[in-house]
Formats: C-alpha cells, sequence, structure tokens
C-alpha cells in the first residue's frame, strides 16, 4: 500500500474504488459532473425551453389521453346540432357536421402530432445515415451524395409534395412517408458537416494512433458527439412538419375526410369565418401557433445545451 | 477566385442534371397512359392507335433515350405541354413568373430592409425586453400558418376597416400590378411577414457573433464612437450571411409564395401550380418545378459568388 492511498475506511475493501465508496454527496463534489448534466441545467434555466416542453406534454396528454377522459360526437352527422356556440354539453361548441369541437380537436391533433413526429423521426434517420455515411467515406460518394442533397433541395418541399399527394391518396402512412422523404435532406447536410469536423478532431486522431478502427470511431466518438446537434436538428424537424401538413390540409391535399388534422379543422372553419362562427377558427388555430412554438422554444432550448457542453469541453 | 467560380458553375450544371432527372422520374412514377391521357379512355379498345402514338412521340423506345430527348426539349424552351388547359407550360408560365417574380422580389427586398434593424437592436439590447419581444413577434409569425395570416391580414384591412381590397389585381399583363398596386399591399405584406420571420432571427445572431469580433475591440481602441463600429463595421459583415440565406431560402419563399398566391388569388406561378395538382396536370406541375429548380440552383450560384467577392477573407 502506497501513501498516496488514504486509508480504508472500516467494513469497506481496500483499494475499491475510493469515489463510489464515498457519500453521494462527496461523489458528486469530487467527480466532474458529465456533459448531460451541465447540458440538462442549462435547458431548465431556460424559462422559454421549459413552458415549450410542458405545452409539449399538455398537448400530447390532451390529444392521446384526452378522448378516453371525454367523449364527444366526432363521426355522427347530426344537422339538428350543427354550429351550436359553446356552451353546456359542448364545451367549445359544434361544426357544421354537428360534430363536437373539442373531441374533434382531440382526434384531430392525434393526428397532427402522430404524422409531425413520425415524419421528423424518419426523416432525420434518413439524413443521419445519408449525411454520416457521405461525411465519413468522403472522396467521390460524397461529392456524387451531397449533390443529390443539393438537387432535390432546391425543389420546394412543398411544391414536392404536393405532385407526390396528387400521385397517391394521402393515407396516414403515406403523407409520413411524404413528408419525411422530401424533408431529410437539410439533416443530412447538417450531419455530413458535423462528421467531417469530428473525423479530425484530436481525439478521434488519438484514438487512433492507439490502434483504434473506422467503427470504434463512429460509434464511440462520432456518434455521440453528433447526438445533440441531431437532437436539435429532430426537435426543428417536428416544427416543420406539423407546418407542412397544415399547408398541405390548406391546399385541400392532406389527409382525407372524415380524418382531418388541425389544419384541415382550421380551414374548414375559416370558411364560416363571415357568419361569426369563432369556435371553428380560435380553437384549432391556437393548437397550431402554440404546438409549433413550444417545439421551436425547446428546440432553441436544446441547441444552447448542446452548445454549452460543446463549449465548455 | 477564378478557379473556385469554375468549380462552383461545374457543381450547379450537375445539380440542374439531376434536377431534371428527379423530375423526370417523377414524371415516369404518374400512373397510366400518356396516349390514354391525351386521348380518353376509349384509346385502350384500339391498341394499333396507342403503339402509333408511342412511336409518334417517341414512348416506344427505352426510358433513357426518352430522358435525353426530354431533356434536349428542355434545352429549347420547351417545358411540356398541358393538355389539361390545351397550351404549351412555357407559353402558360411567361407572364405568371414574371408575376410571381415581382411579388416575391419586392416582398424579399422589404423584409430584409425591416429584418436587418430588427436585428441589429435584438443584438445590441441583447436578453434586454425589446429583445424578447422581436424574439416572440418572430416566433410567432413563424409558427401562424401562412394562410391563417393572410386571411387575417384580409379580416382586418379589407373587412373590417375596407382599407385595401382582398383580391389581388387580376387581368392579363403585368401592368395591370401596377395599375391597381393598392391590390398588391396585402399579398406583400403576407409574403413579407413570412419571410421576415425567416431572416431577423439571423441577422440577431449573425450581429451578436460579429460583436465579440477582434475588429471590434481594434475600432473601440482607437477611438471609434458605438454608431460608427455599429453601422460601419458590424452591420456591413453582418449582412454578408443574410446574402447566403437568401439563396438557400429561396425554395421556403416561394413555397410562402404559394400559400399568399392561392389566398390572395394571385394570378402567379404558385397558384397555377395549386391549381393543376388539384387537376392532375402533370406536365405543367413538373415544368414549374423544373422552372423553380433552376431559379434556385442560379440563386444559390450567385449567392456563394456574391459571398466570395464580399468577404475578401473567404479564399477558395
Amino acid at each position: 500500500m502506497t501513501v498516496f492511498l488514504p486509508p480504508p475506511a472500516a467494513g469497506l475493501p481496500p483499494l475499491g474504488g475510493a469515489g463510489e465508496a464515498e457519500p453521494a454527496g462527496q461523489a458528486m463534489s469530487a467527480k466532474p459532473r458529465s456533459s448531460f448534466r451541465r447540458g440538462l441545467e442549462v435547458f431548465v434555466e431556460n424559462r422559454l425551453a421549459v413552458a415549450g416542453l410542458v405545452i409539449a406534454v399538455v398537448m400530447l396528454v390532451f390529444c392521446f389521453i384526452g378522448p378516453l377522459v371525454y367523449h364527444g360526437n366526432t363521426t355522427v352527422v347530426n344537422f339538428t346540432n350543427e354550429t351550436l356556440p359553446p356552451g353546456a354539453g359542448h364545451p367549445l361548441g359544434t361544426d357544421a357536421n354537428g360534430n363536437d369541437v373539442l373531441a374533434r380537436l382531440m382526434t384531430s391533433g392525434r393526428i397532427s402530432l402522430e404524422v409531425g413526429i413520425a415524419a421528423a423521426v424518419l426523416a432525420t434517420f434518413l439524413g443521419t445515415m445519408w449525411g454520416s455515411i457521405a461525411g465519413y467515406i468522403g472522396g467521390a460518394l460524397d461529392a456524387v451524395m451531397m449533390r443529390i442533397v443539393d438537387a432535390v433541395l432546391s425543389i420546394p418541399v412543398l411544391f414536392l409534395a404536393l405532385v407526390v399527394v396528387a400521385l397517391v391518396t394521402p393515407t396516414e402512412p403515406v403523407l409520413i412517408m411524404v413528408i419525411a422523404v422530401t424533408s431529410w435532406l437539410s439533416t443530412a447536410r447538417l450531419v455530413r458537416g458535423e462528421s467531417l469536423s469530428l473525423r479530425v478532431r484530436e481525439y478521434v486522431q488519438a484514438m487512433r494512433v492507439m490502434g483504434g478502427g473506422s467503427t470504434r470511431a463512429v460509434v464511440r466518438h462520432i456518434a455521440p458527439n453528433a447526438v445533440g446537434t441531431i437532437m436539435v436538428n429532430l426537435t426543428f424537424q417536428v416544427a416543420d412538419a406539423i407546418a407542412l401538413i397544415v399547408a398541405l390540409s390548406y391546399l385541400g391535399l392532406g389527409i382525407r375526410p372524415p380524418q382531418e388534422d388541425w389544419g384541415a379543422m382550421l380551414s374548414n372553419g375559416i370558411t364560416y369565418v363571415s357568419n361569426g362562427y369563432w369556435w371553428l377558427i380560435v380553437p384549432p388555430g391556437v393548437c397550431i401557433i402554440l404546438i409549433i412554438t413550444a417545439v421551436m422554444w425547446m428546440g432553441e432550448g436544446l441547441r444552447d445545451a448542446v452548445e454549452v457542453r460543446l463549449q465548455r469541453r | 477566385m477564378a478557379l473556385y467560380i469554375v468549380r462552383r458553375l461545374l457543381q450547379s450544371i450537375l445539380v440542374l442534371l439531376l434536377v431534371t432527372m428527379i423530375t423526370f422520374a417523377l414524371l415516369r412514377a404518374i400512373p397510366g397512359n400518356v396516349a390514354a391521357a391525351i386521348m380518353g379512355p376509349n384509346v385502350y379498345r384500339d391498341p394499333g392507335a396507342i403503339k402509333l402514338f408511342d412511336q409518334t412521340y417517341g414512348f416506344d423506345h427505352p426510358w433513357y433515350y426518352q430522358y435525353v430527348l426530354w431533356l434536349k426539349q428542355l434545352l429549347h424552351g420547351d417545358l411540356g405541354y398541358s393538355w389539361n388547359l390545351n397550351q404549351s407550360v412555357a407559353s402558360l408560365l411567361g407572364q405568371r413568373l414574371l408575376k410571381s417574380g415581382i411579388l416575391v422580389g419586392i416582398s424579399v427586398v422589404l423584409a430584409v430592409l425591416i429584418a436587418v434593424p430588427i436585428g441589429m437592436v435584438q443584438a445590441v439590447r441583447r436578453n434586454k425586453f425589446i429583445d424578447h419581444f422581436f424574439n416572440g413577434f418572430s416566433t410567432f409569425f413563424y409558427a401562424t400558418p401562412s394562410f391563417l395570416l393572410g386571411l387575417l391580414l384580409i379580416l382586418v384591412f379589407a373587412i373590417k376597416f375596407p382599407i385595401f381590397p382582398a383580391e389581388a389585381p387580376q387581368g392579363e399583363g403585368v401592368g395591370v400590378i401596377f395599375a391597381n398596386f393598392n391590390a398588391m399591399i396585402l399579398p406583400i405584406a403576407t409574403l413579407t411577414l413570412i419571410t421576415l420571420a425567416l431572416f431577423s432571427r439571423y441577422m440577431r445572431s449573425a450581429v451578436i457573433d460579429n460583436l465579440t469580433e477582434d475588429y471590434v475591440r481594434t475600432a473601440k481602441a482607437k477611438g471609434a464612437s458605438e454608431q460608427r463600429i455599429l453601422f460601419r463595421h458590424v452591420m456591413r459583415n453582418s449582412l454578408i450571411p443574410i446574402i447566403t440565406l437568401l439563396g438557400l431560402q429561396l425554395p421556403q419563399i416561394l413555397a410562402g409564395a404559394l400559400i399568399t398566391e392561392s389566398v390572395f388569388n394571385f394570378p402567379g406561378m404558385g397558384l397555377l401550380f395549386y391549381q393543376q395538382a388539384q387537376k392532375e396536370d402533370y406536365p405543367t406541375l413538373l415544368g414549374i418545378i423544373v422552372v423553380v429548380g433552376v431559379a434556385t440552383v442560379i440563386g444559390s450560384l450567385l449567392a456563394d459568388i456574391a459571398y466570395a467577392a464580399l468577404d475578401p477573407r473567404v479564399r477558395y
């Protein structure tokens, strides 16, 4: 036993990882806090980001658990109940088909959120694969892959989606595919840039010198370091995907009735603007603006958190 | 520099070729037979007629030959023929392209002119009330669906207070836009607000980045006034990334223009695209996609060259 080591505490095995054996409080101050924790602290300090997270969670609960608690007529056409103002029995009134607006808001929101989140996840996955392969392999393959990205990026997503949706009937899975296939490109560009810059970082080179292979470089160093950037991008993709279905629905090429998303609800409601049926316009409008704002705030908070992690490293 | 421009030019040509390939692939993905689309479904009873049609228009050749044929037509300015409107796509586009160009051009210039001071004020008064105010402002306009924004403007400024017409100028010719400019105010305002939200955010972070640069400290040390530093140094340097952004965001601005045009019934390219998408008039849709793709590629090429020319620090 060397003199530098503290004497083993009674009842504990000697030399057995001094940090872990200490009480939790002391261990915290001795060990450097993980970069994840530091990022989390920055995120939590950002009031807008936390507000965004809360709004998003409330929206998810409202759309997915809400229908279990609140039952309203969402499918049966009932003209005796058409366009009733908010009141007893119908907290947000009824629409032109006599359906309950609050219940409709929940089921439509489910479609908006499902399509938005699924499309964003799929697009991020596609873009990450494409970008990391291009960036890591480099050379001619990289050049060709990125020119393809440039080419598709130069066609506006809305235009491309309009053509594809005109080709095939837009069901929910089709919409998810269409949005994913037309919006993975910015992620690909971002991830390629990230993997190019990470590939030449000192710690990756050091690992290379020590005999590590490509797989280890990608799995242990490049992927974990790019995860932050990818997550931030995913968040913004969700906001853009929700906005895109709203736009498609307004143009009449969104999901087919009787299913609808918030965008379709809003654009149907707007046709009654001159009748003064505000309860058909305000609820879906507020929901769309709220969810996109919330997701943007979350994305900005995440971005700051990731940047702080990178700076302090 | 010359070498960079040549390389960038070659890249752009490759990208343009890829754009045409994607468009051609979409053209092939369309279900059904071209002959049937033009001559009606009854033509299926007469296989000889289909065969004759295919031979006349080159549809009996392999796809790569057809692609080269189509590309050759494209290079001669033939964008295809709209069977639906019984007019060539090029002649359909002519006027509308110019009209859309005027709408987008005015709105983008206005958006930049408004976004630059807003972004600068935000950066200088960072984390103060005015920064949060404009941040909320731009997030709100980003989150609001473009069509809702347009309809709200109509509701307030055309119905409640009838100051401006609710519909964009109608009629033949580009002159009607300027003859009836009052009717252009609301479409321009809508597209400006949508585009503004895209820009002011970037301007804010560009100014913040530039404020920490060494040259700001040097200028301060030399005794330059705050205003001089801000307007002579920081603003000029912060404007450079906005140029690249213009090139990059062009597709998104055009998507905003499509919605704006359909809200105000503005007879431009976006409205044509939307109307023909519902009628499944594919030749027109793909003609427009080629035009938009070419415009974007040229736009980003020009933006990159301008960037290299304006920023002497950039060496390629």
